[in-house]
C-alpha cells in the first residue's frame, strides 16, 4: 500500500498539554528562580517554531553545516546473516560531530541567539552532546561551558579533547557516581546562577517543560526523513523501528513522525548493563518507578525513600537514572515497547556491525543494533526494520580496545 | 496554633526581627541534629530549617551538597528524621521547617508524608522543586494537617508569579535574595528593597530573606530590609568544620548567638 495517502504522515495526537504534561508525566518541577526563565523559553520556542524565518535558518544549517539529510542504508550483509527482516540503518552517525545530538544543539543555539543570550552551557554523558554544543557555540560565537561526570571524562576522553579544541570549558563533576545525572545537576546549578545571560542547551528529551517537547521537535527530522526515504525505496512503511533510549531524544526523534502509522511497531532499547540487578543497569522501565527528578515526572531508578539509585552501563550516554516523560507515556498506552540490551550484547553488536558492514557504531547505538540482531531473524524476509544508528563509535574505540584486548601490531 | 505563625505574631508584637537557621539533618548524625536544634533555639533561632538529605540536591551549592552527603552517609531517612523530630518535641517547641526535594514526598505519597510530618511535630515544608503550577492538592493537604507551605520568591519572579504564589503561602514568604544555589556571599544584594516592596503589594505575610548571608553584619543589614533573615551555609560550614568534635554544639551555637545579637539589638 503506497501512494499519496501514505506520503503525508498523519499528525500524531498533540501531546504534551499546555503545562508540558504527557498524561501523568512531564511538567515543570524546578526551583522558583527557573520558573520565569522557563516560561520565557517556552514562549520564545513556540514563537520560533511558527516563524518561517527561524525554520528556514534551521534547515539551512541542518543541510549545509550538519549534512542532512542522512542516508537510510540497507545493511545488506547483516540482513543476509540474520536471515529475516531487511534491516535499514538511519545514518545519524554520518552527521557532523558524529551523532544525532547536533540536530537539537543547532536548534537551541538559534533560539539562544534569538533570546540575546551570550553564553551556553550543557551537560554531557558520552560527550556527543557536549561536542555538538561546543561546535554550535564556536560557530555562533557563544561562550561555552560543558559539565561532564569525572568517570565519563575518562571513558570518553576523545570527546573531552574535541570540546576543548572547539573552545569550550569542560568542567568535570565529582559528585555522586560522577556520570550524567550529576552533570545535569551541575548544569542546572550554573543555570540558576547565570540565567539572565545563559541558555542551558539540555541534550535529551528530558527535563522541565518545554525541553522534552522542544528537543523532540528538533529531532523529529530523523523520523520525517526516514519515513520519506523508506517510502521512496520500498514503497511501503517499515514494520518495526528500533532505537536506543538514554534520556530518549534519538528514539523519540525517529518514532514521533510514525506514531500515527498504526502498522509501524516501535521498540526502545534501554541499557541492561550487567543484567537487571539494582544499581548494575540503567533500564528504567525494568527496575524503575514513578518519580520526579531534574524537573520532570517520569520513570526513575530510586530506592524506597525516593533517593536516586546509581546506574551502570558500558555506554555513558545511556547510563542515566531517568527516562524522558514522553516515553513513559508511550509505554503506558502501549504504542511503543521497551526492552533492553546488556553490556555484552551491545559490545558484540558493536564488533559485528564493524566487521560485516564497515560501520563502527557508538556503544549507545550498538544497543539498538543488538535488539535488531535478536529480532530480525524472527521476522519474515519481506518485513522491514529501521534501526536508528544514533552515532559513530570513534569515541568508544579506546574503551572497546580495553575490553576486547585488541592490540597494535608489534 | 501553628508554631511558625505564632512565633511571627510574637516577633511582630515585640517589633523584633526573626532569625531562621538552616542545618542539614543527620549531619554528622541525627543525634547531633537533635542537640543542635535544642542549642539553636537557646542561641536565639526563631525557626529551625532542617534540610532533608537528598541524593540530587540541584538547588544547593557545594556546602549544602556535602552536608546532604554526610546526612545520607549517616543513614538519615525521612522516617528516622521524623522520629528525631518527635523526640525533639518532648523537649522543645521551636518552630520547625523541613527543606526538602519533592521526590522524597512523591515517593511515599503527599498525604502520607504530610500527615506523618505533622504527627511528628513539623510545622512547615519548603519543597524546593514544587512550584504552585505543580502543587495539585498539596496546599489542601497542608492546610488540613495544619502545616505551613513555605514558598520561595526569587529575583527572577515577575509580578504575575508573585500574585500566584503569595496567596498560597502560609507562615512566611522566603525571598531568595540572589540568583543561584545556596552558598555564602561577600556582600548584600542591592536589589532586595525593591523586591520586598513588590512582594508586600501581594501579601501581608512576614518575609524572610536568605541565601548567602554569612556574618552578623550582613544578617543585621538584611534583617532590616524584611521581617526575618535566613542563615544556612555559614552555619552548615561550621558544622562541617567541627563535625564529630565534642565542642560542635557550642561552636555552632556561639556563632548563631552572634547573629541573633546582631539582629535583635
Ligand atoms: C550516539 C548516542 N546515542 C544515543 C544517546 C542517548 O541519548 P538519547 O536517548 O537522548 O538519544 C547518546 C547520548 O549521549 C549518544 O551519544
Amino acid at each position: 500500500m503506497t501512494g499519496p495517502a501514505l506520503a503525508t504522515a498523519p499528525e500524531p495526537a498533540t501531546v504534551p498539554d499546555a503545562h508540558g504534561r504527557f498524561g501523568p508525566y512531564g511538567g515543570r518541577y524546578v526551583p522558583e528562580t527557573l520558573m520565569f526563565p522557563l516560561q520565557q523559553l517556552e514562549e520564545e520556542y513556540f514563537r520560533a517554531q511558527k516563524d518561517p524565518e527561524f525554520q528556514r535558518e534551521l534547515s539551512y544549517y541542518l543541510r549545509e553545516f550538519c549534512g542532512r539529510p542522512t542516508p537510510l542504508y540497507l545493511a545488506e550483509r547483516l540482513t543476509k546473516e540474520l536471515g529475516g527482516a531487511r534491516v535499514y540503518l538511519k545514518r545519524e552517525d554520518l552527521l557532523h560531530t558524529g551523532a544525532h545530538k547536533i540536530n537539537n544543539a543547532i536548534g537551541q543555539a538559534l533560539l539562544a541567539k534569538r533570546m540575546g543570550k551570550t553564553r551556553v552551557i550543557a551537560e554531557t554523558g558520552a560527550g556527543q552532546h557536549g561536542v555538538a554544543t561546543a561546535t554550535v557555540a564556536a560557530m555562533f560565537g557563544f561562550q561555552c561551558v560543558i559539565y561532564m561526570g569525572a568517570v565519563d571524562c575518562e571513558r570518553q576522553a576523545l570527546n573531552v579533547y574535541r570540546m576543548k579544541m572547539l573552545g569550550a570549558e569542560v568542567v568535570p563533576v565529582h559528585a555522586g557516581q560522577k556520570t550524567l545525572k550529576e552533570a545535569v545537576n551541575e548544569a542546572m546549578r550554573d543555570w540558576v546562577t547565570n540565567v539572565r545571560h545563559t541558555h542551558y542547551i539540555l541534550g535529551t528529551a528530558y527535563g522541565a517543560h518545554p525541553y522534552p517537547v522542544m528537543v523532540r521537535n528538533f529531532h523529529r527530522v530523523i523520523g520525517d526523513e526516514a519515513r520519506r526515504q523508506i517510502l521512496e525505496c520500498e514503497e511501503r512503511l517499515p514494520d518495526l523501528l528500533i532505537a536506543c533510549v538514554g534520556g530518549g531524544s534519538n528514539a523519540i526523534g525517529l518514532f514521533y513522525p510514525f506514531l500515527g502509522d498504526a502498522s509501524v511497531k516501535m521498540l526502545g532499547v534501554e541499557a541492561g548493563g550487567e543484567g537487571i540487578i539494582p544499581e548494575r543497569h540503567a533500564a528504567r522501565f525494568q527496575g524503575g518507578s514513578l518519580g520526579v527528578l531534574q524537573g520532570t515526572r517520569s520513570y526513575i531508578l530510586q530506592d524506597a525513600f525516593g533517593q536516586i539509585q546509581s546506574t551502570h552501563s558500558v555506554s555513558a550516554g545511556l547510563d542515566y537514572a531517568a527516562v524522558g516523560p514522553e516515553h513513559a507515556f508511550l509505554r503506558d498506552n502501549g504504542r511503543v515497547e521497551y526492552g533492553y540490551a546488556t553490556d555484552d550484547q551491545a559490545l558484540a553488536a558493536f564488533l559485528r556491525l564493524a566487521r560485516i558492514e564497515g560501520i563502527i557504531p557508538a556503544l549507545e547505538s550498538a544497543h539498538a543494533v543488538a535488539a535488531a540482531i535478536d529480532i530480525a531473524p524472527t521476522m519474515s524476509k519481506d518485513s522491514i526494520i529501521i534501526v536508528n544508528l544514533s552515532g559513530r563509535g570513534d569515541k568508544d574505540v579506546a574503551q572497546v580496545v580495553a575490553k576486547t584486548g585488541i592490540q597494535l601490531p608489534q | 496554633m501553628n508554631r511558625i505563625i505564632s512565633r511571627f505574631e510574637l516577633l511582630q508584637s515585640q517589633r523584633q526581627k526573626g532569625l531562621v537557621i538552616y542545618i542539614g539533618a543527620g549531619d554528622p548524625n541525627l543525634g547531633a541534629t537533635l542537640q543542635l536544634a535544642l542549642g539553636l533555639e537557646k542561641a536565639g533561632a526563631d525557626v529551625v530549617e532542617l534540610g532533608v538529605p537528598f541524593s540530587d540536591p540541584l538547588a544547593d551549592g557545594v556546602v549544602n551538597q556535602l552536608a546532604a552527603q554526610r546526612g545520607l552517609a549517616s543513614g538519615t531517612t525521612p522516617p528516622k528524621l521524623l522520629e528525631m523530630v518527635a523526640e525533639l518535641r518532648r523537649q522543645s517547641q521551636v518552630p520547625l521547617v523541613l527543606y526538602i526535594y519533592f521526590n522524597l514526598l512523591h515517593r511515599v505519597g503527599l498525604d502520607v508524608f504530610i500527615q506523618e510530618a505533622a504527627a511528628a511535630g513539623v510545622d512547615g515544608l519548603l519543597v524546593l522543586d514544587l512550584p504552585p503550577e505543580e502543587s495539585a492538592n498539596y496546599e489542601t493537604l497542608m492546610e488540613k494537617a495544619g502545616l505551613c507551605p513555605i514558598y520561595l520568591i526569587a529575583p527572577t519572579t515577575p509580578d504575575e508569579r508573585i500574585a500566584l504564589i503569595a496567596p498560597r503561602a502560609r507562615g512566611f514568604i522566603y525571598y531568595v535574595s540572589r540568583e543561584g544555589v545556596t552558598g555564602m556571599q561577600s556582600s548584600v544584594s542591592t536589589t532586595i528593597p525593591g523586591m520586598i516592596s513588590r512582594i508586600q503589594r501581594y501579601s501581608s505575610l512576614p518575609i524572610a530573606i536568605g541565601f548567602g548571608v554569612s556574618n552578623p553584619e550582613q544578617a543585621r543589614q538584611v534583617a532590616e530590609l524584611g521581617d526575618a533573615v535566613v542563615v544556612g551555609s555559614a552555619v552548615v560550614n561550621r558544622i562541617a568544620q567541627h563535625g564529630s568534635s565534642p565542642g560542635l554544639v557550642d561552636e555552632v551555637c556561639h556563632f548563631v548567638q552572634t547573629l541573633s545579637k546582631a539582629i535583635k539589638s
